[in-house]
């Protein structure tokens, strides 16, 4: 009798608490603990074992740290410059004209967007590397030159090339901001007698300002975490940057003290900038944007629309179509090297890439780790953005404050963080499938969180208080309620942290071992080991499947599924 | 201002009309054996949200069946009682008794689940993901009702409220007004203990919101459920209830019959709030009148609790005030015979509304008067105040109390 009614008071008692809980500390060990590590070692010196400053001396005295400082700023900043010069026309032009094949373009910026940047990197080199380049030795054929004109191995190459797979963020923020901008306040312009060219450089351009900024924010930000681009582009030019600097560090004789320290800059630089960019966003006084979207009428271009649509597939060609041309093109021929033709032509590297034993290892690693990065992410994002949304726990705001704290942290830093945390005890888990997995889930919560929030604070709490009432306790009502009507948003989430785990490198090159390569570190090796057309055979492999997995989310969860970042 | 029988003819609309219908025949859905014997007690119960007190030591007691309407502006406290006899939250002190079991106290309350009620929300709350069917069907399932009982209560159900035909339609598709029939539906087919309402009409339009009321009402009178029926809008409050509460600053300003709150506000703040009403700062100078600005009042009925020399407010509604009278039409009663400019005058089709200035003072009235006489700008008419539809609240008048401005501050 005793024994029943402690089963049936067991069967009364609300789990949600303990299940909260879980989460709030499995969240707070992953953003936690890298971060600590990350400070405490960059606090630590090695030689006299105790606490000091010193790594932060040696990081502001060394030249070659302040020279790769500088060099990132120069990197950052051109190639943020040239993301507005082609993202902000680009955006208007597609928002707000009537170009044709306006809504082609919009799915091709969408796949450059989803375009890993270190295989743009890898693309060019192939087309502009000094006299080997394709481009280069098209010029040299044309014009009897000894020399290339263009050169990938240059700041000025990594600056175009960077700037090639970063613009996608000016596209984006730019165009959903013109989307929404009234077609009102245009006319109200025009009626005051400016023209098409002073009304969109006096009235739209400046309405959309915040959007464009923070989006040349993003950029920055982008080119100053990239790892895989300028190593491929600035390491042969012996340049260094902050990036492969830490990654320097990190080879044999490790100096991992002083990586942590150098890393703790570069997050100083990236958590102002988000900071600026969070603050431009979230800004209420251009709150005329945010209205419906159907009033919006296009602006007729007349004969300019051909202009506008060459300017477009330009740009598209430029990051898109010649990379993938000059990509395939290598993966079919015997010898790259050689003229294109059939006696060239070959089938084999696919073949060859699938059945070795380490590159097929490498695919697999990348969607087993990816799908397990993926739902871990979104689980925790899930509950955690349902505790801050509903304020279900004390203290709600610093949670939902924490998941997105690695936004700030560049991958490479987020890899030394993990590091740092996970080759000491109590979880050593460094070599194993896991610490790839804990990796790619810390460095994406951001995103996985961003979206769950949407997607929580989307239902109206009164659904789930209906349901309550009707007699449903708290566990029938996230199972038949709250579930139901997250699904959609959490199919996209876990598609978006899919695809940038199947794409990340930055944080994965510090941490992967033999057993652990994944897709992104294959190629890396592959570059090292100059096999071109292997390595552009598996770079079309996963082109084709993030490409695939785009499309597919595009065409049954619409445009805005990306957006959410 | 307030409609008359013939306009209520807009119930010609067929949707209304089904709703109508729906109601008229809901007492079938309930089955036989069902007994309705809720009372609900509410003592000392209070809340707090975060450090600010939203309900202070609310005291209440509503009978078996009875249909009441908590209503005050927002930031009154009325939903935040809704929410507490629901179970959506736990009271901070105080409890509330249903049938002399207590349901909520700061330790120890039921789950909403446990409690059978029906709310109807603001937003009608319908699943987006079920279909009108299993909308309906969702309490019944809980509650392990057989197959063919639960498949013949949701038909029955949905036939009362003609949506049979888009049983297997999703929300999305179906109109607002067809979205509130399945909240009804829905609340009404699990039999429950107490019918909870929260605004359950801001969200339609005019025409459709004042048959509803009517709705509601006959509803009521059928089912004779314990009905508690949150709302800002006096006119829904006062058409719809047995009892009225007037809450403001989370405290009952005062309970009473709709005609009881509508005739003898307790307080300034109900004065100001149903209905709109003249003001007017004063003092009392024998046990039937007051001086109000150099012009004597005769009133009648003022207050045991108030000596001569008090100060006081004297209160009217615009109605009372006959504009252009003859003296014989208040003969036999004692009235206030003034004259006075017309300051401003709006004619809004069923009555005229002047605002006025009595001469030689710098009062201001507001009279609403018939629409067939029309009075120039600045001309000078005669009224007529009957001393027995003046109030007489005690206290200066205050101006921070105003309603109006309570509602504009927390809207």
């Amino acid at each position: 009798m005793k024994n029943l009614e402690r089963r049936k008071s067991l069967a009364n008692y609300d789990f949600s608490l303990i299940i909260w809980l879980v989460f709030i500390v499995v969240l707070l060990i992953l953003i936690g603990l890298p971060i600590f590590w990350l400070i405490r070692n960059s606090l630590f010196s090695p030689e006299s074992e105790s606490l000091s400053f010193i790594n932060y001396q040696t990081v502001f005295i060394k030249p070659r740290f302040r020279e790769a400082i500088y060099n990132s700023l120069i990197l950052a900043s051109g190639s943020s410059f040239l993301s507005l010069l082609l993202g902000v026309p680009t955006a208007w032009i597609i928002s707000r004209t009537d170009m044709p094949l306006r809504n082609l373009l919009r799915v091709l910026l969408l796949l450059v967007f989803a375009m890993p940047p270190f295989l743009g990197a890898i693309a060019w080199t192939l087309l502009i590397a000094p006299n080997s380049g394709w481009l280069n030795r098209i010029y040299m054929s044309l014009t009897g030159a000894e020399t290339g004109i263009f050169n990938a191995y240059s700041m000025w190459g990594a600056i175009f090339v960077i700037g090639l797979s970063t613009y996608p963020y000016v596209f984006l923020l730019t165009s959903s901001a013109l989307d929404v901008v009234n077609s009102e306040l245009e006319d109200a312009g025009t009626i005051l007698g400016a023209n098409t060219w002073k009304m969109t450089t006096k009235v739209t351009l400046p309405l959309v300002a915040p959007a464009i900024i923070a989006g040349g924010i993003l950029s920055f930000l982008e080119a100053i975490a990239l790892f895989g681009s300028p190593s491929l582009l600035l390491i042969p030019a012996r340049t260094t940057v902050i990036t492969t600097e830490i990654w320097q560090l990190f080879q044999y004789p490790p100096k991992i003290e002083l990586a942590c320290a150098f890393s703790l800059c570069l997050v100083l630089i990236t958590a102002l900038l988000v900071w600026v960019q969070r603050s431009l966003t979230t800004r209420k006084d251009y709150a005329v944007i945010t209205g419906k979207v159907g009033r919006k009428r296009l602006l007729k271009l007349g004969i300019g629309r051909w202009v506008a649509l060459l300017f477009c597939l330009t740009v598209c060609s430029l990051s898109l179509f010649l990379p993938l041309l000059i990509l395939l093109r290598t993966a079919l021929s015997q010898s790259w090297g050689r003229p294109f033709g059939l006696d060239n032509f070959t089938w084999k590297w696919f073949g060859e890439v699938l059945s070795n034993s380490s590159t097929s290892l490498a695919i697999k690693n990348s969607f087993l780790f990816s799908a397990i990065s993926a739902t871990i992410a979104m689980a925790i994002a899930l509950i955690i953005a349902y505790l801050v949304s509903r304020k279900l726990v004390p203290g709600y705001r610093i949670l939902g404050f924490l998941p997105m704290l690695p936004i700030a942290i560049p991958g490479v830093v987020i890899a030394v963080g993990i590091f740092a945390a996970y080759t000491r005890p109590p979880l050593i888990l460094y070599g194993t499938a896991a610490i790839m997995v804990v990796a790619f889930t810390t460095r994406f919560i951001p995103v996985a969180f961003t979206n769950a929030s949407t997607t929580v604070m989307r239902i109206n709490p009164e659904l789930e208080l209906a349901a309550r009432n009707l007699g449903a306790t708290s566990a029938t009502t996230v199972q038949q309620v709250v579930f139901p009507l997250v699904k959609r948003g959490l199919i996209s989430g876990w598609i978006l942290v899919f695809i940038l785990s199947i794409r990340e490198l930055s944080c994965a090159i510090l941490l992967f071992t033999l057993n652990t390569q994944v897709m992104s570190t294959a190629l890396f090796e592959l570059v090292s080991e100059s096999s071109y057309e292997r390595l552009s055979a598996l770079a079309i492999i996963m082109l084709a499947i993030v490409f695939t997995i785009v499309l597919l989310a595009y065409r049954f969860l619409g445009k805005d599924f990306l957006l959410e970042k | 201002m307030i409609a008359t029988k013939d306009e209520n003819k807009l119930i010609l609309n067929p949707e209304l009309l089904q709703l109508l219908n729906f109601y008229s025949q809901a007492k079938s859905i309930l089955r036989p054996n069902y007994k309705i014997m809720s009372s609900i007690v509410f003592e000392n119960l209070t809340k707090y949200f975060q450090s600010s007190l939203a309900l202070d030591r609310l005291n209440l007691e509503v009978k078996s069946g009875e249909f009441i309407t908590l209503l005050g502006p927002s930031g009154c406290g009325k939903t935040t009682t809704l929410r507490l006899l629901a179970g959506f939250i736990t009271p901070d002190e105080g409890k509330i008794i249903v049938n002399d079991r207590v349901i909520s106290a700061p330790k120890n309350s039921l789950p909403p689940e446990k409690r059978n009620m029906s709310m109807i929300f603001q937003s009608y709350a319908i699943w987006p993901h079920l279909t009108v069917f299993e909308n309906v069907a969702f309490g019944l399932r809980l509650r392990k009702v057989g197959k063919k009982e639960l498949s013949d209560r949701v038909s029955q159900a949905l036939a009362l409220v003609h949506l049979e035909k888009l049983a297997h339609r999703y929300p999305a598709e179906l109109s607002g007004g067809q979205q509130q029939r399945v909240a009804l539906a829905r609340a009404v087919v699990i039999e429950p203990q107490i019918l909870l309402l929260d605004e359950p009409l801001s969200n339609l339009d005019a025409s459709l919101r004042e048959a509803m009321r009517h709705e509601i009402m006959t509803l009521h009178q059928r089912l004779k459920l314990t009905t508690v029926y949150v709302t800002h809008d006096q006119r829904e409050a006062l058409a719809l209830a047995d009892r009225v509460i007037v809450m403001a600053g989370g405290k009952i300003q005062q309970v009473g019959t709709p005609e009881e709150i509508y005739e003898q506000p307790a307080t300034e703040f109900v004065a100001d709030f149903i209905g709109r009403c003249n003001r007017l700062s004063g003092k009392v100078v024998t046990r039937n009148s007051v001086e109000v600005n150099g012009i004597l009042f005769q009133v009648a009925n003022i207050p045991g609790n108030i000596s001569i020399g008090d100060n006081v407010v004297v209160c009217f509604r615009p109605h009372a005030v006959i504009v252009n009278s003859a003296n014989s039409l208040l003969d036999g009663e004692r009235a206030n015979h003034l004259r006075a400019r017309v300051e401003y005058c709006e004619y809004l089709g069923e009555f005229r509304e002047y605002e006025l200035k009595l001469e030689k003072s710098n009062i201001r009235l507001l009279a609403i008067a018939p629409p067939n006489i029309r009075h120039q700008h600045n001309s000078v008419v005669n009224i007529s105040i009957s001393s027995s539809s003046c109030r007489i609240l005690p206290g200066k008048f205050k101006n921070s109390l105003s309603a109006n401005k309570l509602s504009a501050i927390s809207s």
